[in-house]
């Protein structure tokens, strides 16, 4: 099978010249992740001992909520407006289109994420030599959340009051995420080798690369129908 | 042989069916309780370390492994309702999920009760512990799943894709004690061996058996449930609750 890639880019592009022209809606998982992390310092203590303890989690904890709630806008305008259905009757695989769809969804939302999780692993004393493993377990992880996320979406997109059901839904399936990634980061911190956790994010990258799309191409058609 | 099946895919072939099939499993799994508590019980020596409390495996672990096992089902029959759309495999992907939520319900909370006295804790962060407990959250985002959607087809379309997508977590339980060399001690029961005496063995064999049927009885009694709902608008299913009415 040839797949004709040039509605991939029309969609991809199509969904960030929207998200470009709605950009207040993009700050707010943003200003949620920040704000999350700054109530740990207050709520716990702000000894710098405490803090780098638990910096890992609290900002893997953080993205995996950001990541989350940000997830609604994935299909819910599209869905509201008929395009979704236009865009399932079209003649070009719906799976490689959720793909594009994603993957507008992780530029505009994982990425600022990326970026600035150093300041806030600065803001929680997270030890220096942790830095490089942080950026590289976001990387890897929240092109998961977002894959995984797209599931539940698709799953939850026709009910009325999909927000907290999707939260039940999706959030089982990012622990294993969480778990790699945070305990990554904290082995980094101690100064001991991350390489086996990397390979398992990794791993789990490429499982979700090649078979969520189809998972949520199967979801969108049930929540269609 | 052939249509046999095909007799028992349709809604009203299947309920008669397995009305008749329920006293049968019912009769079967109360004899295999009954031995197979004796033998848990009575029978089987306490363990030289674990002393009587070695017991609570009888009901630990078959529940764990039906917890396992009825997702399998679920995953299964709810792929197969996904792609032969056949109504049966959705009623019984439905029917299934509350009975394993409850199975790995009580795995935990045995687990939690035994690992009190033997571990010296309620609850540990081990590997198969969160994997289990993962388990749980992903058969109660099912039902909840399933719940939601008005449509009782489409809710189970769209549980059997979330059910399929939690299949990834089965084999990181069933492996996590190997991987993983945490607290939670690793299987007795393989395929290369077996590392515990034969009297454990048998009453450990026998409670399995008798949770299987257990779990056959009551997921053939909530699908017959689920059928009369599911079918209540079609004249044999008024036929039937007419005639009961008349009674």
């Amino acid at each position: 099978m040839i797949f004709n890639l040039s509605p991939f880019y029309l969609l991809l592009k199509r969904d960030l010249t929207l998200a470009y022209r709605h950009r207040s809606e993009l700050a707010n998982p943003l200003l949620f992740f920040v704000i999350v992390i700054s109530l740990f310092p207050l709520g716990i203590s702000p000894e710098s001992k405490d803090l780098q303890g638990i910096a890992p989690g609290v900002i893997w904890v953080a993205a995996l909520l950001a990541a989350m709630l940000s997830l609604d806008n994935l299909f819910r305008s599209d869905f509201e407006d008929g395009t979704l259905e236009q865009i399932a009757l079209s003649a070009h695989s719906l799976s490689l289109l959720v793909l594009a769809k994603v993957l507008a969804h992780w530029l505009v939302t994982g990425l600022p994420l990326i970026l600035l999780a150093p300041f806030l692993g600065i803001l929680l004393f997270l030890p220096e030599q942790a830095m490089l493993t942080l950026i590289a377990t976001l990387a890897l992880g929240t092109p998961i959340l977002s894959l995984v996320g797209a599931i539940g979406v698709a799953l939850t997109v026709g009910l009325r009051r999909g927000g907290v059901l999707l939260s039940l839904l999706v959030l089982p399936l990012y622990i294993p995420v969480l778990i790699f990634a945070a305990g990554a980061v904290n082995e980094a911190a101690r100064g001991f080798p991350v390489a086996g956790q990397l390979y398992f994010l990794a791993a789990l990258l490429t499982l979700s690369l090649t078979l969520a799309p189809f998972a949520t191409a199967a979801a969108l058609r049930i929540s269609l129908s | 042989m052939w249509l046999f099946f095909q007799k028992l895919a349709s809604p009203k072939y299947f309920y008669n069916f397995s009305g008749r099939l329920i006293p049968w499993f019912g009769w079967a799994c109360l004899a295999l309780f009954a031995v197979g508590l004796y033998y848990s019980l009575i029978e089987a020596p306490p363990d030289y370390q674990q002393k009587e409390s070695v017991r609570i495996m009888y009901i630990h672990v078959p529940s764990a492994w039906m917890s396992m096992f009825v997702y399998m089902v679920m995953a299964i029959t709810g792929g197969i309702g996904l792609i032969w759309r056949m109504k049966i495999a959705e009623v019984i992907a439905a029917s299934s999920a509350p009975i394993g939520a409850s199975f790995t319900f009580l795995a935990l909370a045995t687990g939690s009760l035994w690992g009190k006295p033997m571990w010296g804790t309620w609850w540990v962060w081990d590997a198969r512990l969160t994997s289990e407990l993962i388990l749980l959250f992903l058969y109660l985002g099912v039902i909840a799943l399933n719940s939601a959607i008005e449509d009782k087809r489409i809710a189970s379309r769209a549980s059997a894709v979330l059910a399929l997508v939690g299949v990834v977590n089965i084999p990181i339980i069933h492996y996590s004690v190997l991987w993983w060399n945490t607290l939670h001690q690793p299987p007795s029961i393989k395929a290369s061996g077996i590392s515990i005496h034969y009297s454990m063995l048998i009453a450990l064999l026998l409670m399995a058996v008798a949770f299987k049927l257990f779990y056959m009885m009551v997921v053939l009694m909530r699908a017959r449930c689920e059928i009369l709902d599911r079918e209540r608008n079609t004249s044999w299913v008024q036929e039937l609750v007419s005639a009961r009415s008349a009674l």
